[in-house]
């Protein structure tokens, strides 16, 4: 269906080609799951499907692109929209109408379909992603996981034979993140579609994957073939395929349920051991670093925070889950005093965050906004690093240091907006962490992260937890939350609903649960790591 | 949502055309006349067909709210321009301003000086001429929205009429953009205030409406905007030249139309004409795209009888006018009370027609367990497809 032959491409004004001599076959009805580290092409392979590489880009493409027959050479993007339906990273920017309904509709009037074809179509995509309570709802109203199923609609009622999709779950909670999934394995079994998509979280899409390609970046070559065999030894895998390479599990479980039909034996041999509790919740006699009191939140007449009381204290890494929409980026932007709340006290170091100077408010507290390049004004990562200097009146280097530290050997000369997720993360973490505030907050930090940005972040945190920093981090990523977070706080329509020990309340929610979790269930495993350990001290012993 | 909650789907409203033209009917009629009394009832029709007919949970339908004020704030200028620099009209002095003197070359204007109240009650019905031309448009835009009318255009301005869409979508983003980046500067410890400020805040807004622009444009391209269909060169010709011919013909016969006695026949066959051959003209380059429309609006009884109410105002004023019905024009010599041509009158009363004719648009309500369909307008006949 899809067929890429000896395709190479360089954007314009780059050196090295982004891809180089790709032969790629994605055949009818499969789904096809394409991994890699960020920057290493994944992006640019997926829009090449459809000609907007190099139609729209520019930039110099060699080799051919086949979809179903058609070549990307003669067909320019819009002639493809019948065959190729592309969603892009943020479905709200791709919206062109203003309801759900029309922009269902929106492909299908380009093509200059009949109404009553087009009639049936919408009613039929309506009813395939769920979506009929919606279709006359603007479409700014919608939540993260409904948009992302209205822009998956809004392709398919033009009936393509191709869906291709770019991370389409990065932004979503781990229940809209299945009714995303279910919906798309629902068209590859009932309508035979070709699905190629790309994503960083491979613990939610891999189970439902049938092959993989493995984009490994700087000009290596792909790697293509069954999910099992190409995940053995990819440097991108979720816990649950480095839980099987520790336990030398063959074929490779992709999902939980295979897993655990494997987990027998690895059972046995930790049955004797408990997890040790890594990072340690500092003493009880520690006083709140910050907290909140019946602090309530309310935008015109949505109540994002419902007479909240929250503490964290030095040395805690808090968790904030829940929902999208469910009032945790409203509770970092009150301990940053954004805004003034509608009621109740913010108190962070013994002041109300909100009324404070700027540069008195920094040495208190660092946010790292989701979008990390909101931060980021300068034309290169030195300026950058000097302005933060200037503008928080620390002495010239100390953010240059703080940053050597967070990222080493980053290119000082690199416009920010050049640079990968990961690496603008580390930037703005450095321009954040500068002044040293001893609260620092986090708003969904692994958005766009592979796992090597993962984990050097699970370790600066654990560090700067370590170094009597307290860490609130508002996520979605469970992964993230088994390997550093000491406390978890689950939000729901902006009340509480949960404030415990991160096992606790991870292992106990099925919803948030960690892969390990699930396979070693009831045993309170979270991570790799920690059945690597035992399983260590374990050999020791014996 | 539960099994047992059911959702209504909404009533499609009047087709927004049908809104514009009876907009534009009134607006042009008040346009014709500067009797303060017919001006006033004008607005009056307009204001009860909104609060009338209008979808209150709809976020534009309180733009004639806006509308008012702003016609309030042209008669309030208007008057002062006159008391300022207005032409000197001989009457009653209400007061004297002192006068500047100005060299002999600037005759004709004067700044300051004796205030009439012939010169004070001409500037306030010009104003109120300009204010009610303005509520009748925000009736326009609250009865059905811009967007709705931009549906509806023609294929071939189809693609521009996107490009209004996007624009207007816009501007409540570039707000939340601004409200994101002002906190950010915050956390970064920089000053949200001053002109430093401003600057910072300005390049990143703009760079995120320029990566949002670019990612909206790539989303539309796969999604088949701007396909074409190939036709000869002479057809394209006679398309544009036939539109072209069309629009001055149309400007022109607006012109006439508003200003009396300009043109024949009150300009009307000038517009006729101009109007057949920009509808070829459109017509014809239409043919180069071959773009279909999802449940268009359709036009029936309602919308016939609604556009029809606008045209038998405007007939009915230039009626009078043409035929020198006495008090169609206000004269403040002598000074008096405005008299009330009657056919003018009754011609804008026919304007109310809507209030009952038009159905009211209905947003989708959730009833939990209801099962009967919302009671609403009873005109059956744009009863809701869905």
């Amino acid at each position: 269906m899809i067929r890429f032959v000896e395709v190479s491409f360089t954007y314009a004004g780059a050196e090295d080609p982004t891809l180089d001599r790709v032969d790629l076959v994605v055949g009818e009805g499969e789904l096809c799951v394409v991994v890699g580290p960020t920057g290493s092409g994944k992006t640019t392979l997926l829009r090449a499907v459809n000609g907007l590489v190099p139609h729209f880009t520019g930039g110099r493409l060699s080799g051919e692109v086949l979809v179903d027959g058609r070549s990307t050479r003669d067909f320019p993007p819009r002639e493809l929209a019948d065959v190729v339906g592309m969603v892009g990273q943020n479905p709200a920017a791709s919206f062109v109408t203003d309801v759900v309904e029309d922009e269902l509709a929106y492909t299908m009037e380009n093509l200059g379909l009949a109404p009553d074809i087009m009639r049936r179509r919408v009613e039929d995509a309506l009813d395939l992603l769920g979506l009929h309570e919606l279709r006359h709802r603007p479409l700014l109203t919608l939540s993260g996981g409904q948009q992302q199923r209205v822009a998956i609609g809004a392709v398919l009622t033009a009936s393509p034979r191709v869906l291709v999709l770019d991370e389409p779950t990065s932004a979503l909670d781990p229940a809209a993140a299945e009714e995303v999934l279910g919906s798309l394995t629902r068209l590859v079994h009932d309508l035979g579609l070709t699905v190629l998509l790309a994503e960083h979280r491979l613990e939610r899409v891999l189970p439902f994957a049938d092959s993989v390609v493995l984009v490994p970046g700087q000009g290596r070559p792909l790697v293509v073939g069954p999910a099992a065999e190409v995940m053995v030894d990819s440097p991108v895998a979720p816990p649950l395929v480095d839980l099987g390479r520790l336990a030398g599990w063959d074929p490779l479980p992709l999902s939980i349920r295979d897993a655990r039909r494997l987990v027998g034996p690895l059972r046995e041999q930790l049955a004797g051991s408990v997890p040790c509790a890594a990072p340690a919740p500092p003493p009880a006699t520690v006083a709140a670093r910050a907290h909140l009191e019946r602090v309530t939140v309310r935008y015109d007449q949505l109540v994002a925070l419902d007479a909240v009381d929250f503490a964290v204290r030095d040395g805690e890494v808090v968790a904030v889950m829940g929902r999208n929409g469910s009032g945790k980026s409203t509770l970092l932007s009150q301990l940053a005093g954004v805004f003034p709340p509608t009621s109740g006290t913010v108190d962070v170091s013994g002041a109300d965050p909100s009324t404070l100077a700027p540069r008195a408010l920094v040495a208190r507290v660092g946010l790292v906004p989701q979008d990390a390049g909101v931060l980021l004004y300068a034309d290169s990562v030195a300026a950058e690093c000097a302005s933060a200097d200037r503008d928080t009146g620390l002495p010239p280097g100390t953010t240059a240091a703080v940053l050597e530290r967070v990222l080493p050997d980053l290119d000082e000369d690199r416009h920010p907006r050049d640079l990968s997720e990961g690496q603008r993360l580390a930037l703005a973490l450095a321009v954040v962490l500068a002044p040293a505030p001893p609260l620092l907050l986090l708003d969904e930090p692994t958005r766009g992260l592979d796992y090597l940005g993962k984990a050097r972040l699970v370790r600066l945190l654990s560090e700067l937890a370590a170094g009597g920093h307290a860490v609130v981090m508002a996520t979605h990523d469970v992964e993230l939350v088994a390997q550093v977070a000491t406390r978890a706080v689950v939000l729901a329509d902006g009340e509480v609903v949960a404030d415990g020990p991160a096992r606790e309340v991870v292992c106990h929610s099925p919803v948030f649960a960690p892969q390990v979790a699930k396979v070693l269930a009831p045993d309170p495993w979270l991570t790799v790591g920690e059945v690597r350990n035992a399983l260590e001290m374990e050999t020791v012993r014996g | 949502m539960s099994r047992t909650a059911r959702v209504v789907s909404g009533r499609r409203g009047l087709h927004p055309g049908a809104w514009w033209l009876w907009a534009a009917c009134m607006a042009g009629a008040a346009s014709r006349t500067t009797n303060p009394v017919l001006l006033l009832l004008i607005g009056a029709v307009a204001v009860y067909v909104v609060s009338a007919r209008r979808n209150p949970s709809a976020p534009w339908s309180r733009s004639v709210v806006v509308f008012l004020r702003l016609g309030l704030v042209v008669i309030v200028i208007r008057v002062v321009l006159e008391i300022l620099f207005g032409i000197r009209l001989p009457g009653h002095v209400l007061f004297t301003l002192p006068q500047v003197p100005l060299p002999s070359w600037a005759a004709g204007v004067s700044i300051g000086g004796p205030v009439t109240a012939e010169a004070f009650i001409q500037s306030v019905v010009q104003g109120l001429r300009l204010a009610v031309v303005l509520i009748c448009f925000g009736a326009a835009n609250s009865l059905a929205s811009p967007y709705r009318l931009l549906r509806c255009l023609p294929a071939v301005l189809y693609e521009a009429g996107v490009a209004i869409t996007v624009s207007l979508s816009f501007a409540p983003e570039l707000v939340m953009a601004i409200t994101d980046i002002r906190a950010a500067r915050r956390l970064r410890g920089r000053p949200t205030r001053g002109l430093s400020g401003i600057r910072g805040t300005a390049v990143p807004v703009l760079e995120r409406a320029l990566d949002r622009s670019l990612q909206l444009a790539s989303s539309m391209d796969a999604r088949g905007y701007g396909r074409r269909v190939p036709v000869t060169r002479g057809v394209r010709r006679w398309a544009s030249g036939s539109t072209a011919a069309g629009i001055l013909l149309l400007v022109a016969g607006l012109y006439g139309v508003l200003v009396a006695g300009s043109l024949p026949g009150g300009g009307i066959p000038f517009v006729a004409v101009g109007a057949v051959l920009v509808g070829g003209g459109l017509a014809t380059s239409g043919r180069r795209t071959n773009r279909s429309r999802y449940r268009p609006d359709p036009w029936r009884r309602p919308e016939w009888l609604v556009s029809a109410s606008g045209a038998v105002v405007v007939a009915t004023m230039v009626a009078s006018g043409m035929l020198g019905t006495p008090g169609i024009q206000f004269v403040v010599y002598p000074l008096g009370p405005p008299t009330l041509p009657l056919l003018a009158a009754v011609g804008i009363l026919v304007g109310l027609v809507p209030a009952w004719a038009a159905p009211v648009e209905q947003q989708p309500v959730e009833i939990p367990g209801a099962v009967s369909r919302p009671t609403g307008s009873d005109v059956p006949s744009v009863e809701a497809v869905a």
